[in-house]
């Protein structure tokens, strides 16, 4: 018996990937429980070929724009061999080019004596290869098998995100070099870092080292240095994930004013400074400057086309009570509106990312005081339950904004019982409003803010809610309406995160061939 | 100026170390201090005046003086009048065959951190105990008195602290049937526990969903009943292991072996153990509770139950009773013809008596004491006076009318329903398992006295290995004080205080206890 799996690649040309398996047909017991989340379109028949391990090898199609030496997929082969033969040991992961993740679309069919992906870019490849990997079982003697099976498979949407908070919480880079892993096994393909906020500022600046070194809960043991965030990076981009960083302001910056005297606005309580800080001081154009270099640091950092510029809950009051503020007000035609205020600020913090190239994600709350923001970019959609995200998504998508939806999926917000249902029966696109509006929401995002959360408990916490919502965006919605029927794939799923490392709590009552080791 | 340090740890202990009553066992504990003046790096916002210690000790008193401690020259060894001495296997971590012990005088302490007048140069520590539990538990103090500065060196200042438990029972219900645990998991979960003065694990080992417990005399209930035959049992070793681990931090193992309901998993290994289910007048293939009208039933139990009572040295055992179903004994005709034949009428809970009864009588044979939820004391089942009512019913109001009960009809109780740990919400909810009260039902101080503790539930529909324990702690370490300290131990921001620098302790310990809110440890949890 023999394995090959080939692949063609290229930046726009059509990938292939072969796996020949040549073997005696034999007729298949094992009852598939699927891939997770759903293909687009899955055909699977009880005819199953048995993997050898010692034979099996990935390669190039011939006619394949990528070949050997392309560092995605080279090295996900290495990756994808020790999650599909989980008995081997594990190999690790290098190289690096430059490309970044940015669309998907696949095919996968597997057949007898070969299996062969094709797709237009490596990162469709990549998405393919997990699909793969997931059709793999072993039967009870530690055999491994795959059934003849035709997938064509794309994502509904393209923005899959999940949001983690290193601010509230510091996350050790390991714990999140885990989750990406994680990330990638249910085909998310966002890592929207909201990497400080008014607890603590992790972010080693270069430009302002004092931001970490004054704002970090510890200077040296709980920051993120250049090099950890380039370790990010690399380790995301090799899944086929972005990373979106999200420098959050004018408000939630307490921890930006430590270590950056002058940005924060000084509170007053009657005729004097309180000795407390507000948000960031839109009055002064030093903070202009500072922004300005800031986010030049940032978008050189992180090299995705996007960028998050948070501009939530702002809070007006500390503003209010600060005469100079209130003067710059007067001086600006504002009156007393603070949210003109704040439009002013958000435009200018925009147009500093604009300069550099970047095409910005902020909260919604932007959109409610502002209509000069850049038409690309994205809302960022948190606020209210059913019916008010509904609403929301009505009224931006509406004004011809495009949109993102995070509001039903908070999976931080925990409770007793199956609670993934919830985040699994989301309809991101039920709102009333045309087709031209419905295909301006570009995805969606699990947040897990960190209030509650640290290394102790995230993985858990995680998954598998998230890969609910994975399905959800991924895959057609009318194939996956059901919520009982996706419960013993997701059951199954969750077995074989187990399986890779990953600590996934259970769905229910049951259990695992492989149980987690860990404590 | 360096000074040399003695610490010296006093027990009283002698009965269970030695078999001699009124001896001492003193140890010492000897290290060199420097004296210092700094002041130690704070970890939260406002730090409690009591430092971390959690639960809260019965009498503290704290001074500002601080003493350097190094582990080159720190010792622990008995005192010249200890009774335990240097071959007290527990204090060495060895093997014998004493039991921790339940009652509260056993487990009392004491203890002094100072300079002693009598030897000004040579700064030490005394720790004195009745017993070695409560050496045990005076040790965990003692450690958590000490403190690191950011360089690492380590302090104490101090101290003197005189201590013993408000409750007698401080529990936790761990569930392997629901989810199987692996035996690594209840082993670190037992190290936390002793962390937190707990002092019984409540093992609900076997329920309807799959029977992980490896019996001699009944392998097939495992063989058949767990989810793996092989990779999801508790062997024999197994077990031992685990009450072994328990009995070195002072901690009891309760066994939980629930009937007549929750028995689905029992079933498969014994056949005709469970009550054939009827549907009209044909048995429908599918089974209820144990069978109570077979002479078989009762010959099984005596001999499972006599296995059980050697397996599990504990003086109690757990007897279930809870959450009868009724509807598969009405569907059987056999059942219904016995009804009449005992002229129990339509009343099935007599039937449930007449069950429970003669399981207590086989129990009582095995001389242990026995446990059981509230339903068979509130369905008027004939008990010893000695036995244990559990409370896990109700709402507030409900559960403190239930105590008030049990306790008016004598019985001692323990209480769980504040405390069911599995049912998760946003945010701070230890808050209300820290203000729960056990003894906050009306009644008389007679009454009162028969509260003999608590247990915090983590009952395993959702919980696994992977969630188990930053889903139990610091959570439990909330009902962990309500069980030990004082009674007017209720300040919540101090509570707060300790509890968060409790937590980031047990996080450097290597147990992976969850965020209280926004905030760090100086150690963050490594075991990713």
């Amino acid at each position: 018996m023999e394995v090959m799996y080939m692949v063609r690649s290229g930046r726009y040309t059509r990938l292939n990937v072969y796996l020949l398996i040549l073997s005696v047909l034999q007729l298949n017991l094992h009852t598939v429980e699927g891939v997770w989340p759903l293909p687009q379109a899955f055909t699977s028949s009880t005819e199953r070929y048995p993997l050898n391990p010692q034979a099996f090898y990935f390669g190039y199609g011939r006619q394949s724009a990528a070949q050997q030496g392309c560092s995605v997929l080279d090295s996900a082969f290495r990756r994808y061999f020790s999650l599909i033969f989980p008995d081997y040991t594990d190999v690790g992961v290098d190289a690096l080019s430059n490309l970044l993740p940015v669309c998907v679309l696949d095919n996968l069919s597997v057949s007898a004596g070969q299996a062969s992906l094709k797709a237009e870019t490596v990162w469709g490849a990549l998405r393919g290869l997990e699909t793969f990997s997931q059709l793999v079982y072993q039967n009870d003697f530690g055999s491994y098998f795959i059934n003849k099976t035709e997938i064509e498979d794309f994502p509904r949407f393209q923005f899959r995100g999940i949001l983690l908070d290193t601010s509230r919480h510091y996350l050790p880079v390991q714990a999140i070099l885990k989750t990406l892993d994680a990330m990638a096994y249910s085909k998310f393909n966002v890592f929207h870092w909201h990497i400080v906020d008014d607890p603590s500022f992790p972010y080693q600046s270069s430009s302002f080292p004092d931001l970490s070194s004054k704002g970090a809960f510890h200077p040296m043991t709980h920051i993120y240095t250049q090099s950890d965030v380039r370790r990010v990076i690399s380790h995301a981009r090799l899944w086929g994930i972005r990373v979106l960083p999200e420098f959050d302001s004018p408000g939630h910056t307490t921890s930006w004013g430590k270590g950056q005297p002058g940005l924060l606005t000084p509170c007053y309580n009657g005729g004097t400074p309180s000795g407390t800080f507000g948000p960031v001081n839109p009055a002064l154009p030093s903070t202009y400057q500072f922004m300005a270099r800031l986010f030049k640091e940032v978008s050189s950092v992180f090299p995705d086309s996007y960028i998050h510029l948070g501009g939530d809950e702002v809070d007006f009051s500390c503003w209010k009570s600060n005469p100079d503020v209130r003067a710059f007000m007067q001086k600006m035609g504002f009156g007393s509106d603070f949210t003109k205020l704040e439009a002013f600020y958000m435009e200018n913090i925009v147009n500093i990312t604009s300069a550099l190239n970047k095409t910005s994600i902020v909260w919604q709350d932007v959109f409610d005081y502002h209509e000069r923001i850049p038409k690309d970019t994205v809302l960022h959609i948190w606020k209210g339950i059913p019916a008010k995200y509904q609403e929301e998504l009505s009224r931006i998508t509406k004004a011809g904004m495009r949109v993102l939806l995070a509001a039903p999926w908070y999976i931080n917000h925990i409770s007793y019982g199956q609670d993934w249902r919830n985040y699994y029966t989301v309809q991101p696109q039920n709102f009333s409003g045309t087709e031209e509006q419905k295909k301006l929401v570009i995805g969606g995002e699990v947040c897990m803010w960190g209030e509650y959360v640290d290394a102790t408990n995230l993985s858990p916490r995680l998954w598998p809610r998230a890969s609910a919502a994975a399905e959800r965006l991924w895959s057609d919605e009318k194939q996956t309406s059901n919520v009982d029927k996706a419960f013993p794939r997701l059951q199954d799923f969750r077995c074989k995160l187990l399986r890779r490392g990953i600590q996934a709590e259970p769905l229910y009552v049951g259990h695992c061939k492989h149980e987690y080791q860990g404590v | 100026m360096s000074t040399t340090l003695k610490f010296t740890a006093l027990l009283l202990a002698l009965s269970l170390c030695r078999g001699l009553r009124h001896d001492y066992i003193d140890n010492y504990i000897d290290n060199y201090i420097d004296e210092v003046t700094e002041e130690e790096a704070e970890l939260v916002a406002q730090p409690s005046k009591y430092g971390s210690l959690w639960p809260l000790p019965q009498k503290v008193q704290l001074s500002e003086v601080s003493f350097k401690l190094t582990s080159s020259s720190f010792r622990i060894v008995d005192a010249k009048d200890s009774t335990a001495g240097p071959s007290c296997s527990l204090l060495q971590d060895h093997n014998n065959n004493i039991l921790p012990s339940f009652n509260n005088p056993d487990v009392a302490h004491a203890m002094f951190v100072s300079t002693d007048e009598l030897s000004v140069n040579q700064p030490y520590a005394v720790l004195k105990a009745p017993k070695v539990w409560g050496a045990l538990h005076g040790l965990e103090t003692f450690s958590q008195l000490v403190y690191e500065d950011e360089y690492g060196a380590k302090s104490i200042n101090s101290t003197t602290i005189s201590d013993f438990p408000r409750f007698a029972h401080r529990g936790i219900l761990l569930d392997s049937s629901r989810h199987f645990l692996p035996i690594k998991v209840i082993l670190a979960n037992l190290e936390t526990m002793a962390m937190n003065k707990i002092n019984v694990f409540h093992w609900h080992i076997v329920d309807d969903q799959s029977f992980p417990y490896l019996s001699r005399t009944f392998p097939q209930l495992s063989q058949q009943g767990a989810y793996h035959p092989y990779t999801h049992v508790y062997t024999p070793a197994d077990v031992k292991m685990v009450i072994e681990f328990a009995r070195l931090r002072g901690i009891r193992v309760i066994p939980e072996f629930d009937t007549p309901g929750h028995t689905q998993s029992w079933g498969k290994g014994q056949p005709d153990l469970l009550t054939p289910c009827y549907s009209g007048s044909k048995p429908s293939g599918t089974f209820g509770p144990v069978n109570p009208i077979l002479n078989t039933t009762y010959d099984f139990m005596s001999q499972f139950f006599k296995e059980i009572s050697a397996v599990f040295p504990d003086a109690y055992v757990h007897l279930g009773g809870d959450e009868v179903d009724f509807t598969c004994w009405k569907s059987n005709p056999d059942i219904q013809k016995f009804m009449d034949q005992q002229g129990f009428g339509q009343d099935y809970s007599k039937l449930e008596s007449f069950y429970i009864q003669k399981l207590l009588d086989i129990v009582t044979t095995t001389e242990k004491g026995y446990t059981i939820w509230q339903e068979v004391f509130d369905n008027g089942v004939k008990l010893k006076p000695d036995t244990l009512i559990h409370v896990w019913k109700g709402n507030q109001q409900q559960y403190q009318n239930e105590m008030a009960n049990v306790t008016s009809s004598g019985y001692r109780t323990l209480l769980s329903t504040p405390w069911y740990l599995n049912r998760i919400s946003y945010g701070q909810d230890w808050q209300g398992h820290y203000k729960a009260d056990p003894q906050d039902f009306k009644g008389t101080e007679a009454q009162k006295k028969l509260v003999i503790g608590g247990e915090a539930c983590l009952w395993g529909e959702y919980v696994d290995a992977t969630n188990l324990t930053p889903r139990l702690w610091p959570r439990a370490s909330a009902v962990a004080e309500r069980l030990w300290s004082a009674k007017d131990v209720t300040d919540i921001n101090d509570a707060f205080s300790r509890l968060s620098v409790h937590r980031c302790r047990m996080v450097d310990r290597g147990i992976p206890a969850e965020p209280l809110f926004s905030s760090y440890c100086p150690h963050e949890y490594k075991g990713i």
